[in-house]
């Protein structure tokens, strides 16, 4: 399964912070992570708090990642701050809501501008729509934050997460 | 006696004789604070940021958990961030110091009276998170034994409410130079080179 991909991608770059606002798209990846000794998961309570946690834990040298949804991009843009003054590299694995079949459209405002929020605010975006190619997006953008430095988001397209069916 | 204890005599008691401890300055008056004790290469200032200062704290005390950590920020910081108690709580790491100068004021931006000032027991929300070591200070006795802890590794994290004077003590402006401050706190560790 592409998640799966994506946490021995985590893996294979060492990542011992994984911080998250839970989604349904992250559910598997976020059992993982807690179940692996040599990583930590975070439950934060909104996701601006993940853009500090991981800037401390670069400080201290540990790699993190930071796991949303696309709603939560809106919550993160003053913490940004961080990240750009300081040159802080960053990962954030972003699961999209409100783009395809969406059934919730309290979901789109912010699923629809998540894309230029994040490019808005220095962040270079990459996005996976097709489950085979997702563990080659997330390695290129670890690679450009761990060992380049930069700031990077994947966002998984809906489409890839599967949008969320609710039945009467 | 007790009162309204001065911020830069409690930084300054806190900080005092520090040998590895790691420190995270909030947005604001903190920063000139810890800065007036004297600059360090552990020292990492926020000039921005607001609300991130004890989440920023968390991610490097979780780094490195032999390194004792000490976060020094306002009331009016820590009041944008407050989900930051739940979050710290909940992890609960055994090297994570926070400290709170608490004037009930927005000093910075006209001295608008905070939260603090009006309903908001810090201390409390801090315990109710289960930050369960979290006081309220209002004399040197209190600063001397939370500078004792600050400079050790426990078992949970402990907070302190400072409650402080309004103050004109002179700004002393540390470097706003983010990335020398990243790369010089990460030198520290052992983690950069810097030439």
């Amino acid at each position: 399964m592409w998640t799966d991909d994506v946490f021995d991608v985590l893996k294979s770059f060492d990542v011992r912070q994984v911080a998250y606002v839970p989604d349904a798209g992250h559910v598997r990846l976020i059992e993982r992570a807690r179940l692996d000794h040599a990583m930590r998961t975070v439950s934060l309570t909104t996701e601006e708090e993940g853009m500090a946690l991981l800037a401390g834990a670069w400080l201290g040298g540990q790699r993190g990642v930071l796991l949303m949804q696309s709603s939560g991009v809106g919550n993160c843009i003053n913490m940004l701050s961080l990240v750009r003054t300081c040159g802080f590299p960053l990962l954030t694995l972003v699961t999209m809501r409100g783009e395809f079949g969406e059934f919730n459209a309290w979901q789109v405002p912010m699923g629809s501008a998540s894309e230029a929020a994040m490019r808005l605010m220095g962040v270079q975006v990459l996005r996976a729509e097709q489950p085979d190619e997702v563990g080659e997006v997330v390695s290129a953008a670890a690679r450009m934050a761990y060992l380049g430095g930069s700031a990077m988001a994947v966002l998984f397209g809906q489409r890839l997460v599967g949008a969320k069916v609710f039945e009467k | 006696m007790t009162g309204l204890l001065e911020r830069r005599a409690v930084v300054g008691r806190v900080l005092a004789g520090r040998r590895d401890l790691a420190v995270v300055g909030g947005l604001g008056a903190a920063t000139y604070d810890i800065a007036a004790a004297g600059d360090h290469d552990r020292n990492f200032y926020l000039w921005g940021a607001m609300g991130g200062a004890a989440m920023l704290g968390l991610g490097l005390a979780l780094a490195q958990p032999n390194v004792p950590v000490l976060v020094v920020t306002g009331d009016g910081e820590m009041l944008m961030g407050l989900g930051a108690f739940a979050t710290i709580g909940a992890q609960r790491p055994g090297n994570l110091s926070i400290l709170i100068l608490d004037n009930g004021l927005y000093e910075e931006t006209g001295a608008q009276p905070t939260h603090t000032a009006m309903t908001t027991d810090l201390a409390a929300v801090a315990r109710a998170c289960g930050i369960t070591d979290a006081q309220v200070m209002t004399d040197g006795d209190a600063v001397a034994g939370f500078a004792d802890r600050a400079h050790r590794i426990g078992n949970a994290p402990t907070l302190a409410v400072a409650k402080i004077a309004p103050s004109d003590a002179p700004k002393v402006l540390p470097s706003r130079d983010g990335a020398w401050l990243r790369t010089r706190m990460r030198a520290s560790f052992g983690l950069e080179r810097v030439p």
